[in-house]
């Protein structure tokens, strides 16, 4: 089975990106503007529903309840959809899924497709799938045709463009779309994408979703979306082919109750989204008349095996996580080498894909547990990251790390009394080298990512214990 | 003085777990901790046993490497009346994982014998608010003072304003607002070395808060936090230097003079 994350088993750890990232000031200057005001909108939404903390609860619970009977559930969707007209499809990983999903447009002799944002499509890679076999695919979700223009990659779950700014968008739409003039005002930017979208969406008669819900109890789909350029999609082709990880799955319409207040506001820090799709099969006179569905295993299903990480697949991809993360607004998303950035890449990631860029991922948080308060879903992903962060190390175990070398000796350093105050004797006579004008200013090694900008006051000479023990004796001033 | 239902608590028989690096770095906190609880008329213990509660392997995935330091922890402290830790991510080691660590461990009389204790380990504002019930310790300290929120004091172990109810009752102080003040300082344990980059960034944004606060000391309830932000002060050449809260709670008129 061959698991992949778009392009990103090329990427770099997250050390190196963000040691590059770091320097685009500009980049960072958008990226902070942008998660403080998300942030801000979110709190004030959240902090008007009074019973916030019983929805995430309700939602942790329907998502936990979903992943324990899966199968069942899963089964259910696919009975209900096919008795409403719909096909499913079942694919085991990203290339089963692309397979499926170019062999049903080379049956419909199509050469091209109007999509609206699906993550999980690029987590598969579609796109480049697709141009492979003469395909072309348009995005129409405004932030990904500003990726897709750009050559670009998304940086934010939600707002995959965020690391942009107006400018910067006035300028890849002139250049894409060949304009002699466009204004940055945002009337002038959407104006323009409106123009360039229309002509696709009355031509295209394929038009491709992702899901944020699969509802098992009526086999319906439910797509959330700020622009409306998703319904388009939705609405306007003839065949509609919708991709979704089997973990999208909910068991009644009913559940949607909770989410729909849940991910608005954690995501866009909207009481609601502007656009809320549901559709179920096909009707006649109505909408497209061929309906496809593609279940998405890619990983999943190992993730669920593990119960101690198992709860990552909670995730309803609100983003909140990254717009609170001190990390992520540092350095953006591109840092985390994978279409799921900030925490809830930082697990998710290393947990879907075998690629050695991912080991870096479960240590890109200070573990502050702010993405955990914000969660909707209530995803602990600093215990999460922990635990990863555990099989990082007992993969690496070849035991001759510097670091591994140096866990085990502190180990056996606080294992006793005797060797820990030995320990802080030796300390105290290390350090002296290092020691000028009463502060340590370079250090060797890895502690000298500490030193490189920060002071270090050095071992005082006397330690608590030896204070304490000259107080028993009755020998101290203090 | 009086606890919250007007009793005058009983004198109780302290156990302080220090920490390691508070016993090798930072051994004025735990002077401040001792002056300040037998100054309230409490008994405090040194059991010289103790070593580490076995964060740093834990979080950096040395999992395995913790397993002895929970046993020796319980086997420490597991008679006292109660533990007083001045620091919060220590605690939060304790409370949010040695359930689930002795649990996995399959040892049944561990995992009894972490419960029954786990009711008995306070953070030092914890320890002096909740179960000793004072606010006012009858400190005096005449300095501009910020207050800097450690992630585990606010979202581990949700202190919420203990610290700054303490703070507010001592003499003298002048307490200033930091911006910002739930934001990660970017310290984060191994996090400051293996992020090393990403960890200076977040630095430099706490720093800015810190010196826009104009105090003379910025104060918490972690001196791993402090160290973190007290380095990076002192290479800019900022005057603001960090004084744990143990420390300003001990410091009274007479120790002034």
């Amino acid at each position: 089975m061959s698991i992949r994350v778009g392009e990103a088993a090329e990427a770099p750890s997250f050390q190196k990106a963000a040691h590059m990232l770091l320097k685009d000031d500009q980049l960072r200057t958008n990226v902070r503007h942008a998660t403080d005001v998300i942030t801000q909108k979110r709190s004030h939404v959240v902090a008007e529903q009074h019973d916030w903390q019983q929805l995430r609860d309700a939602g942790s619970a329907i998502k936990a309840h979903t992943l324990r009977f899966l199968d069942h559930y899963l089964d259910q969707f696919e009975a209900a959809c096919t008795a409403a007209g719909g096909h499913v499809h079942w694919a085991a990983d990203a290339d089963e899924a692309n397979r499926i999903i170019v062999g049903l447009i080379q049956r419909q002799g199509g050469r091209e497709i109007i999509k609206v944002k699906t993550m999980t499509s690029d987590e598969i890679g579609l796109n480049r799938a697709l141009e492979a076999n003469g395909i072309h695919p348009h995005e129409t979700d405004l932030a990904d045709m500003i990726i897709q223009l750009g050559h670009d990659q998304p940086s934010h779950i939600v707002v995959p463009a965020l690391h942009k700014n107006r400018r910067q968008v006035r300028e890849i739409f002139m250049q894409a779309m060949g304009l002699k003039e466009l204004g940055d005002r945002p009337e002038d930017l959407t104006d323009a994408a409106r123009r360039y979208l229309r002509e696709k969406f009355l031509k295209v008669k394929i038009g491709f979703s992702g899901a944020n819900f699969l509802i098992a109890e009526t086999g319906g789909v439910c797509v959330v979306e700020s622009e409306g350029n998703g319904r388009m999609c939705l609405t306007l082709p003839d065949v509609l082919i919708t991709i979704a990880g089997v973990e999208k799955v909910i068991p009644t319409f009913r559940d949607l109750e909770v989410f729909l207040q849940l991910l608005p506001r954690s995501a866009t820090g909207e009481r609601m989204n502007p656009y809320n799709s549901l559709w179920t099969g096909v009707h006649p006179d109505e909408g497209p008349r061929e309906f496809h569905v593609v279940l998405l295993d890619n990983g999943r299903t190992r993730i669920l095996a593990d119960h101690e990480s198992r709860e990552t697949l909670h995730c309803i991809r609100c983003g909140a996580c990254l717009n609170t993360c001190p990390v992520y607004r540092q350095t953006g998303g591109h840092a985390y080498g994978s279409i799921y950035a900030g925490p809830i890449g930082a697990i998710l990631t290393p947990q879907l894909f075998d690629m050695e860029h991912s080991q870096s991922l479960p240590y890109a948080s200070s573990l502050c547990g702010a993405c955990y308060e914000v969660c909707p879903v209530k995803i602990n992903i600093p215990e999460v990251l922990i635990h990863l962060r555990g099989r990082v190390v007992r993969e690496q175990q070849s035991g001759a790390s510097l670091e591994a070398i140096g866990m085990k000796a502190m180990a056996r350093v606080f294992a006793t009394r005797r060797r820990f105050e030995a320990a802080q004797r030796l300390g105290r006579i290390a350090q002296w080298p290092f020691i000028s004008q009463g502060w340590i200013h370079h250090l060797p090694g890895m502690l000298g990512n500490w030193t490189a900008v920060r002071d270090l006051r050095p071992m005082p000479s006397q330690t608590f214990r030896n204070w304490w023990r000259g107080r028993e004796k009755g020998n101290s001033n203090d | 003085m009086m606890d919250v239902r007007g009793n005058f608590p009983r004198s109780m028989r302290i156990s302080l777990f220090i920490t390691c690096y508070n016993d090798t770095l930072f051994p004025e906190t735990g002077k401040s901790v001792v002056r300040l609880l037998e100054r309230l008329g409490h008994q405090v213990e040194f059991p010289f046993e103790q070593t580490c509660c076995g964060q740093m392997h834990y979080n950096t995935g040395y999992q395995p490497e913790a397993m002895p330091l929970l046993r020796r922890f319980v086997e420490v402290f597991k008679n006292a009346e109660a533990v007083c830790i001045p620091s919060s991510s220590c605690v939060a080691m304790i409370r949010d994982h040695y359930s689930k660590m002795a649990e996995a461990a399959g040892d049944a009389a561990l995992v009894r014998d972490v419960e029954d204790l786990l009711p008995r380990v306070f953070e030092l504002t914890e320890l002096l608010v909740n179960k000793l019930g004072v606010e006012d310790v009858g400190a005096y300290y005449p300095h501009r003072v910020t207050y800097h929120a450690s992630c585990h004091s606010l979202r581990s172990l949700h202190l919420g304003d203990l610290p700054m109810r303490l703070l507010r009752k001592v003499r003298g102080i002048k307490l200033v607002d930091l911006e910002r003040i739930d934001q990660c300082c970017g310290f984060g344990g191994t996090f400051a070395v293996k992020n090393g980059e990403v960890s200076a960034a977040m630095l430099e944004d706490k720093l800015r808060c810190v010196v826009n606060t104009r105090a003379e000391v910025c104060t918490a309830v972690d001196n791993s936090c402090l160290m973190h932000i007290f380095g990076g002060l002192h290479r800019q050449g900022a005057g603001t230097k960090t004084v744990h809260l143990a420390e300003i709670l001990a410091a009274t008129e007479e120790g002034m003079a």
